[in-house]
């Protein structure tokens, strides 16, 4: 049995516009840069045993993302081998930390179960005091559904996200939530700020001009028993610190 | 962190931004403040097709070294961001430090192929620098070309304020200096130009030249205006293959270029002297780099990038005489770690087939072969070595080996061509297909073989034996793929053959831009009037614009395609001395009609001009 890595990096600045599988092949090579014994599937064109927890769509920064490698040895402690990446990687992407998962983790991918998120106005696109946001996020939050349009690839079907946005809050201007990520009931923030304008603010949402920044702070797995009560767990917590 | 020259807004609504955002790893950061000279480095192409060049690579590292140069990059928007840009009045920026390119030293442009010339006029405006070089003034950047279409460079003469005729390794640091120094003393734009014409080996400023024309359209007389500026200009070479330039750590693209690995150039230049190929001939002598240095370039390069893949570049690897030794290297040691090694232009051998089978899977793989023309007779006319049986015993043992794909390529409207040198490509294609169910008996097949022929239609070169020889109407060459398309169908085996050929409409612009005089920058500019860019991409080429752009400016496609030249006649770049000589050239020409081969500059001495210049290869014996 291999050793499984989980990485967890950040994406800022203009780096938010490189699109996913651009940010895979970036650490990919970033990873053979840096001198990672990680493990190779057979044949041919040996590929990296890696694994990307949720994608974060182009023009999101992130500050808590994760990817997972398998690895045919470990050199060094999580500093070390976090230093070695970070020695190789270019503004705007930081690998904040590297965990060793014990065996019955599953991996980054199918852990995913939520994200929070901070949004903020892009600069004065929209004139509201932090007050007024504050108090219309609140009654925003407080209805008993929200029913949106949801947009897959096939159609498009009526919604009721309520019970898919564990938080929302704002203070100061800055409006943070937690929201259900992953590969059953993904919902994305710019849904939430979209019918937040729409109703509240009886605005239309625009991307030109942006009205709002998003940023995806952390990600989340969910550790409760069946029956039980949601209980997160930040996916880098999941992992333990390898010890030089 | 930079801040981009682009707002969200656009960065969002354009297809791939991570095009125009730098910060790719290896990117080389300066503070432009602190530098002399800055210099903007564009290949007039999609990001994704400049980032694969190497030359460019070579350059950027090459001036970086310099503590007083800032090589930047920048490559030709895609049309939406061409859209907003001029829209919004936004100058086009480099990527390094996200600032109009107007404001540089200098903007250097490679010019690779001629479909890519109006792409330059799409660069030089949305930089907002003047199309014509005779229009700018003190403050533009001194706009400069390179790469091999400038063995030809009088149909963009009037959009560029030099040309570097020759290999970028060995002149930008002297010029450099001499830009410094002018600029120290005040010199003017006019006088730099000059001065560097007049100093500097290589390099051709074309508005210290005058052309002028006979009654017939052909070229009179072509003079430097100056006694003090060369009348010939001698194209540069870097002698050393071993001892210069070379980037240790490329830099490394996010999004997947055309070219996404690293490109190890194990040689320049080629021994073969094929009488259709310009690289063949301006890249003369050919000049291999010594082993110890590639394997040394090529641990460092995947190291400092992660690539996944190593190419081998050449003209023709099979020929570098220590191929085994590095081939054998890179399996031993960067293959095992997972590192694939792609091997193009090897020659079909034991050694290449021995290789090929560790490093590609043969199922998927295919063999390629250039016999470029389908009969013995033409392929002596074009002195193409390969012959019928050298190709069917590389296919036999390769079928033994387990492939079953073949590829052949081709070229239609070569000197001399017969309607039965055009069928002989079918039956070429028959014989190889044949020869595998000959080979291979039934039950260790692996499917029918797939031997599939292109062919491209022959565009007569500068500084080629075949500079002389005359073109097609597109309608010709529609009717010459047709013969072999019949031919194909009529074959036993057709069912395993497949044929592709090109479109011609591409192929008699390049006829004209390839050879064509100062009097095609017209028609450049007009097409770029009505529309015309990314002329090379299939989907945005539009031959109607460019039909319309010849109409409205009186010059004749005939004019330049269709005559055989004279032996005579003065050839719009005859100014350029390319190391073969012309006199090389015409006796390559006459053997071409006699069908006689020329030997390789191995086997034995062709007196191509290079000979007293010193290289290696020229003087072993």
């Amino acid at each position: 049995m291999r050793d499984k890595i989980r990485v967890k990096f950040e994406k800022t600045g203009m780096m938010k516009f490189i699109g996913h599988l651009d940010v895979m092949r970036y650490f990919q090579k970033a990873i053979r840069r840096a001198n990672i014994d990680i493990a190779y599937s057979e044949g041919f064109s040996p590929h990296q045993k890696m694994s990307f927890a949720a994608p974060l769509g182009i023009g999101l920064v992130g500050m808590g993302e994760y990817f997972d490698i398998e690895v045919y040895s470990i050199q060094g402690s999580s500093e070390d081998m976090k230093n070695a990446l970070n020695n190789t990687m270019v503004d705007g992407f930081k690998v904040v930390s590297l965990r060793k998962l014990p065996e019955n983790v599953p991996n980054a991918m199918s852990s995913v179960y939520a994200a929070d998120y901070t949004v903020t106005i892009h600069g004065d696109n929209i004139k509201l005091s932090p007050k007024e946001l504050s108090e219309k996020i609140i009654a925003f939050y407080n209805q008993d559904t929200i029913i949106t349009e949801k947009e897959t690839k096939k159609s498009t079907r009526m919604l009721d996200i309520k019970p898919l946005i564990y938080s929302l809050t704002s203070v100061d201007g800055v409006t943070k939530m937690c929201l259900s990520t992953g590969s059953t009931d993904n919902i994305k923030p710019e849904l939430v700020m979209q019918k937040f304008c729409e109703t509240y603010l009886g605005i239309e949402y625009t991307e030109d001009p942006i009205l709002f920044d998003y940023q995806r702070d952390e990600v989340y797995t969910n550790v409760a028993k069946e029956g039980e009560a949601m209980k997160l767990v930040t996916l880098e917590d999941m992992g333990e610190v390898i010890e030089g | 962190m930079i801040k981009p020259a682009l707002r969200d807004e656009i960065l969002l609504k354009i297809e791939k931004p991570v095009r125009y955002l730098g910060n790719e790893v290896n990117m080389v950061k300066k503070d432009p403040t602190n530098v002399d000279i800055r210099f903007a480095m564009c290949f007039p192409d999609l990001y994704e097709i400049g980032m694969s060049h190497l030359g460019i690579q070579i350059i950027y590292d090459m001036l970086n070294r310099r503590d007083d140069i800032y090589c930047e990059r920048v490559y030709s928007p895609g049309l939406d961001l061409d859209k907003i840009l001029r829209e919004e009045n936004i100058p086009l920026f480099s990527l390094e430090t996200q600032e109009p390119v107007k404001n540089f030293d200098f903007l250097g442009i490679t010019l690779q192929y001629e479909m890519c010339y109006t792409n330059v006029l799409q660069i030089l405006e949305l930089s907002q620098i003047p199309l014509l070089a005779k229009d700018r003034d003190d403050d533009m950047p001194i706009v400069i070309g390179g790469g091999p279409c400038v063995y030809n460079p009088e149909p963009v003469a009037d959009f560029f304020d030099i040309f570097y005729i020759g290999e970028g390794e060995t002149r930008y640091y002297q010029m450099m200096d001499l830009y410094k120094k002018c600029k120290s003393e005040g010199l003017g734009r006019k006088e730099i130009l000059k001065k560097i014409a007049e100093e500097i080996p290589g390099m051709y400023v074309p508005a210290l030249y005058e052309v002028t024309y006979n009654e017939d359209g052909t070229i009179s007389s072509f003079e430097p205006i100056y006694d003090t500026v060369p009348s010939k200009v001698k194209k540069e070479i870097e002698w050393n293959m071993s001892d210069t330039f070379y980037p240790e750590k490329p830099l490394v693209p996010f999004i997947k270029a055309t070219q996404d690995r690293v490109v190890l150039e194990i040689q320049r230049g080629c021994i073969r002297g094929c009488r259709f190929c310009q690289a063949g001939m301006i890249y003369r002598p050919v000049r291999e780099r010594n082993v110890e240095f590639l394997k040394k370039l090529a641990v460092s390069m995947l190291e400092s990038t992660g690539h996944e893949e190593i190419s081998l570049s050449s003209l023709s690897s099979s020929d570098y005489s220590q191929l085994k030794e590095l081939v054998y290297f890179l399996i031993d040691e960067v293959r095992t770690k997972g590192v694939n090694i792609s091997l193009p232009s090897l020659r079909i051998d034991a050694f290449s087939l021995d290789v090929m089978s560790k490093v590609q899977d043969i199922k998927k793989s295919s063999l390629t072969f250039a016999p470029e023309a389908g009969s013995q007779r033409l392929r002596n006319v074009i002195n193409k070595g390969l012959t019928e049986e050298i190709i069917l015993n590389g296919a036999a043992e390769a079928f033994r080996g387990g492939w079953n794909k073949v590829k052949l390529y081709f070229m239609l409207g070569l000197p001399t061509e017969t309607e039965e040198d055009m069928e002989e490509i079918a039956i070429l294609s028959d014989k190889i297909a044949r020869l595998y169910y000959d080979t291979v008996p039934k039950e260790e097949r692996h499917g029918k073989a797939q031997i599939t022929a292109s062919t491209s239609f022959f565009i007569p070169k500068p500084f080629t034996p075949f500079q002389w020889a005359r073109m097609y109407d597109k309608e010709d060459y529609i009717g010459k793929a047709r013969v072999v398309n019949a031919k194909m169908k009529s074959m036993l085996n057709h069912k395993s053959l497949k044929y592709n050929w090109h479109e011609a409409d591409v192929t008699v612009l390049e006829g004209v831009m390839a050879r064509g005089d100062r009097r095609v920058s017209k028609v450049i500019l007009e097409a770029y009037r009505l529309g015309c860019m990314f002329d090379a991409w299939s989907e945005s080429f539009s031959n109607d614009k460019w039909m319309q752009a010849f109409e409205n400016t009186g010059i004749s496609i005939d004019f330049y395609n269709k005559r055989e030249r004279d032996l005579d006649e003065i050839l719009p770049w005859d100014f350029i001395d390319a190391g073969v000589t012309k006199e090389f050239l015409k006796r390559e020409w006459k053997r071409a009609l006699e069908e006689k081969v020329t030997p390789n500059c191995r086997a034995a001495c062709a007196n191509c001009g290079l000979k007293p210049l010193g290289g290696a290869i020229c003087n072993e014996r």
